[in-house]
């Protein structure tokens, strides 16, 4: 660089100088690290305390304490088993149900495009009055779902009201609002399919279940595998929903490890023992997100 | 049956044309849809439906399906004994700023991302989008306590933009992907900045994608319940907080309840009606881009 140009001869910079894209994140690297990256810190130090907001002695350093009692948590456990539980079945039921609609919808039909309007409607709709409305409908004496099951022959149900069918019935409000969301990107993967291996399916006389899973289902396969990431991230945080409808009962039956998470903060105020959780609660969604990721890279690598 | 019935048509969607044989292959497609459809709208029939029912109708055994004498009494109740305007204001001015913030300050994050391949700093803001709000919400609570912070719109709306930052950057990094790089280029070696390309050539490109990422931001913060139902006071609820305070009010206090439900809907679902490209085009690039 000390040789000059000749006169005349535009000086060319360098393209770009790497300043550049530090200056253009800046502003949202520092709002997501006040935000979120240092009350996380402030987190991972609280849960090595044993401060209770209410107690009025001073918060004491305790190490690892509070880990050590939430391995010995049965409670703990079991909203954490309930909450792998919904989001298992939740998820799986959307799936299925969602590439079902998708297939249907993907068809040419008169109101096609009033119907897949309607099927949007779930999924932007606020999710505590959706919740309250399913709690109206969902009332053993007067909800209009039981009047359906009476008068199709079939048993009334408790549903969240009791211990046996609350975790069904939040699952059924769950999948009632997600699966268009699935529709929605298996039909946008649907649209993105090549011609030519129907018409090689055709020509071989597939038959249209043989040609589902021979061909579209796995080349939908990458759209599928996106849905069913943040279905399942949303539905391992899922809160409003469950706490607008059963508030973690009846009894702790319906009480996930996020509810369990809130009672402890909000109503016992064990903040260092919440914050222990919150951390174990970060390490598994984190966990389970990455270990999907490392599945679908697998699975590609091996077709 | 044929096989060329059931091939999806998606594959060449413009040059399939509905044959003349076409009304029996459209009715099981239509009927399967309904069968789809149908428990979707009910539950939004049922909402407004018993919004304008009576007392005596909403606890009637079998259910009132249709109103005999629609009443307004609970939207008029609503207004009457709470400030709903002022929340509705709240939900409103926490939603435009958040999401205003958000797109100040995502956009160009996004399109450094995508322009410099900053893969690391998306995982970051992924992470960002998967960790539960809770966990920062209870170090917040415990801030806005420290601070004397309690009751106020600048910490909701603040906690908002972890909503809509994530959701905003991920949207926009495909879409400035999808952006041929070949403008920017020539603008660099006209002597553009970098933040010149990005503000006069990129931005106006990808404006479909910015309306698309607003709608969508706005929308989950609008429908955002945690937050607020912790952070906010008397001055600083926000709609969902109210629709849910509908219930522990009063015992079966569906009418008001069913017109809160209403009302805090109604934005999104016309929005949607509106929107419905843009949104769909949203939801599809958020979601692909993880």
């Amino acid at each position: 660089m000390t040789t000059s140009p000749l006169p005349g001869t535009p000086v060319r910079r360098p393209r770009r100088r790497p300043t550049a894209p530090l200056l253009f994140v800046l502003p949202a690297l520092l709002l997501t690290v006040i935000v979120i990256a240092f009350p996380l810190g402030y987190t991972l130090y609280q849960s090595m305390t044993n401060w209770v907001i209410t107690s009025p002695n001073p918060p004491k350093f305790i190490g690892l304490a509070n880990y050590a009692e939430l391995l010995r948590d049965q409670r703990a456990l079991q909203s954490l088993t309930r909450t792998l539980l919904i989001t298992v079945c939740s998820v799986s039921l959307q799936m299925v149900l969602g590439v079902a609609m998708a297939l249907v919808m993907n068809k040419h039909f008169f109101g096609r495009g009033l119907f897949r309007t309607l099927a949007l409607f779930p999924v932007v709709a606020t999710p505590v009055a959706i919740s309250l409305i399913f709690v109206t409908m969902m009332n053993p004496q007067t909800g209009v779902l039981n009047h359906f099951l009476t008068s199709l022959g079939l048993n009334a149900q408790q549903w969240i009201y009791a211990e046996k069918s609350v975790l069904p019935a939040l699952i059924l409000v769950d999948t009632w609002q997600w699966t268009p969301f699935v529709m929605l990107i298996a039909l946008a993967g649907l649209a993105t399919l090549p011609n030519e291996p129907y018409e090689a399916a055709m020509i071989d006389g597939a038959n249209p279940w043989q040609t589902f899973w021979a061909i579209t289902l796995p080349m939908l396969m990458p759209s599928l595998f996106v849905a069913l990431l943040f279905r399942a991230i949303d539905t391992l945080k899922l809160f409003d929903t469950i706490y607008a409808m059963t508030q973690g009962g009846p009894g702790t039956a319906s009480e996930t490890i996020n509810l369990y998470l809130y009672t402890l903060s909000f109503n016992y105020f064990r903040m260092g023992y919440a914050s222990s959780m919150v951390i174990a609660l970060l390490v598994l969604v984190l966990g389970i997100t990455l270990l999907l990721i490392r599945a679908r890279k697998l699975a590609e690598d091996r077709s | 049956m044929t096989v060329t019935e059931v091939r999806p048509p998606a594959a060449a969607p413009a040059r399939r044309r509905v044959r003349p044989h076409a009304l029996k292959a459209q009715l099981l497609p239509m009927l399967i849809s309904a069968f789809f459809i149908v428990p979707i709208v009910f539950v939004f029939y049922w909402m407004v439906s018993m919004s304008f029912q009576t007392q005596v109708e909403i606890s009637a055994s079998p259910p009132t399906f249709w109103s005999a004498q629609p009443t307004t009494e609970w939207y008029s109740q609503l207004m009457r004994r709470m400030p709903f305007v002022q929340y509705t204001w709240n939900s409103l001015v926490v939603g435009v700023s958040a999401t205003a913030i958000g797109l100040a300050i995502g956009l160009p994050a996004a399109y450094a991302i995508a322009r410099w391949r900053l893969s690391g700093l998306s995982t970051l803001f992924l992470i960002t989008r998967i960790t539960p709000a809770i966990s920062f919400l209870i170090p917040w609570y415990i801030i806005a306590k420290r601070l004397n912070l309690g009751d106020s719109l600048v910490i909701i709306t603040l906690l908002h933009i972890t909503i809509t930052l994530p959701l905003i950057i991920w949207i926009m990094i495909g879409f400035f992907e999808a952006l041929p790089t070949d403008l920017e280029q020539a603008a660099t070696v006209d002597g553009c900045t970098a933040w010149q390309s990005f503000a006069l050539i990129a931005v106006p490109l990808v404006k479909p994608g910015i309306v698309a990422a607003v709608i969508l931001a706005f929308i989950q913060s609008w429908n955002n319940f945690l937050f607020a139902a912790v952070l906010g006071g008397p001055g600083s609820q926000t709609l969902p907080v109210t629709v849910y305070g509908m219930l522990s009010f009063e015992q079966a206090n569906w009418g008001p309840l069913a017109a809160a439900a209403t009302l805090v809907c109604l934005p999104v679902i016309v929005g949607t009606i509106f929107f419905q490209r843009q949104l769909v085009e949203g939801l599809t690039a958020g979601a692909m881009k993880g």
